[in-house]
């Protein structure tokens, strides 16, 4: 059996050898590419930093448009950290327009706790609690919360874990939790 | 709920792990990503490799070693040592660091913590902080340790969070090394002081030191971070987890 290729997209911003070596883990062809290749099996797009250089960093490349033509086309694509904030309508980080594939907004957490939210948290899901590693200041906040597959909580609850039309979107670093992530992976890389 | 964390550290010169070892299984016990994947093994939320290297050029080793270990190991990675610019930070986080721990450099240019975190987000940069009492409380020391800056630390954590900083790394000094437990005072004083995540450092002895400096009742930290205790196997990490579970503090314990 081929493994399912994987693009992961370099925009300039992210660790990218944790997420290629854990999608690697997870049973899946992954490279690393500052394009998009029309040919991949599925597009991962990664990204620690801050939502606006991410965004101008898409749209200098015109990448933007192609990540929106391939979620149209309901091909698999995984959001990591800004990679899944970057399809909503806008960020309150920098005040700045996303990508628009889904709606909804991006927001400071709040509430009696220390942000950034870093560390370990459950993310529950219909069938029980997972631990995932979080690093991160701002978080998504979907119109339609059908869309959420799994909610955390830091202060407010909000979407950890988005699942679409061949769309997978996580708050969480799974290159960065441990055997529970990479699970998740290769839970994703069977159905691509 | 976000858990409290249990962070080993290591010193790494050259590329390799400073001190003795004794996980006689490992195959190479001093490369850093072997006990990386070690401690994950043993339910280590985070890692943390201190670059001690004294010359630092441009093919420094830590940067193969941070991308080794981002291969191999699927937990985080805090880089410290020796980062002067921004154009460091970006290098170590491409080369496989998830996060950068700035000292020295931070308090010579604050600024630099405003640029990293404009650059990286405040989520990728960890303020180090080394401090040790004074007659009126506490100081920063830099240039690990040996200069004295006069500044008082808690109003450094206080200047580094407004700055961008994401989280700050705390070692008393005065603690350090002597493994009779951190410095509850101190870390009570900076948790209470900033509203970004605090790790406590230096002085763990026994696995109920580290569950004191994350007690909300006593040091009140959000991580707990041991080197010598973990590499000499005094006691494991899941023992620290063990103690905190104990007073009913969220911890995420590892696969048996």
């Amino acid at each position: 059996m081929t493994k399912p290729r994987v693009t992961v997209l370099d925009h300039g911003m992210g660790n990218l050898p944790s997420v290629v070596k854990a999608l690697e883990a997870a049973g899946a062809d992954a490279r690393v590419s500052t394009s998009i290749d029309d040919h991949a099996d599925a597009l991962c797009v990664p990204g620690q930093g801050v939502f606006g250089r991410c965004m101008s960093a898409l749209s200098r490349a015109g990448l933007g448009e192609q990540i929106l033509g391939w979620i149209g086309d309901a091909r698999p694509y995984l959001g990591i950290c800004l990679g899944m904030q970057i399809l909503f309508d806008h960020s309150e980080e920098g005040d700045v327009v996303g990508l628009g594939a889904l709606a909804g907004r991006v927001t400071r957490l709040t509430g009696p706790v220390r942000v950034p939210h870093i560390g370990w948290n459950t993310v529950s899901r219909g069938d029980g609690e997972v631990y995932f590693y979080f690093d991160h200041s701002f978080a998504v906040h979907p119109d339609d919360g059908g869309i959420v597959k799994g909610w955390c909580e830091h202060g407010e609850r909000f979407a950890a874990w988005i699942e679409g039309d061949g769309l997978t979107a996580v708050q969480f670093h799974p290159e960065k939790s441990s055997r529970d992530g990479i699970a998740l992976l290769r839970d994703w890389v069977a159905r691509v | 709920m976000l858990v409290k964390r249990v962070i080993p550290c290591l010193d790494v010169d050259g590329g390799r792990v400073v001190k003795g070892v004794r996980f006689v299984e490992l195959v190479d016990a001093g490369d850093p990503v072997e006990l990386a994947a070690r401690y994950d093994q043993q339910g280590a939320d985070e890692v943390v490799f201190l670059d001690i290297t004294a010359s630092h050029q441009n093919r420094d080793p830590i940067y193969d070693v941070a991308t080794r270990t981002a291969e191999r190991v699927f937990v985080p990675l805090t880089i410290g040592g020796g980062i002067g610019s921004v154009e460091d930070v970006h290098r170590l986080l491409r080369a496989g660091a998830d996060k950068v721990s700035i000292n020295s450099a931070a308090v010579a240019d604050p600024g630099l913590i405003e640029r990293a975190a404009g650059e990286f987000g405040s989520q990728a940069i960890v303020i180090a902080i080394d401090a040790q009492r004074s007659t009126t409380g506490w100081n920063v020391f830099v240039q690990g340790g040996r200069r004295d800056t006069g500044r008082d630390a808690i109003g450094w954590a206080c200047r580094a969070a407004e700055l961008g900083a994401g989280e700050i790394l705390l070692t008393s000094m005065d603690a350090d090394g002597t493994t009779e437990g951190y410095d509850i005072a101190l870390t009570r004083r900076v948790t209470a002081a900033v509203d970004i995540p605090v790790i406590a450092s230096g002085g763990a002895g026994a696995p109920d030191h580290l569950a004191d400096a994350v007690d909300p009742d006593l040091g009140g930290a959000d991580a707990a971070l041991a080197a010598s205790v973990f590499h000499f196997g005094a006691f494991s990490v899941r023992a620290a987890k063990e103690a905190m579970a104990a007073r009913d503090l969220p911890v995420r314990m590892p696969a048996s």
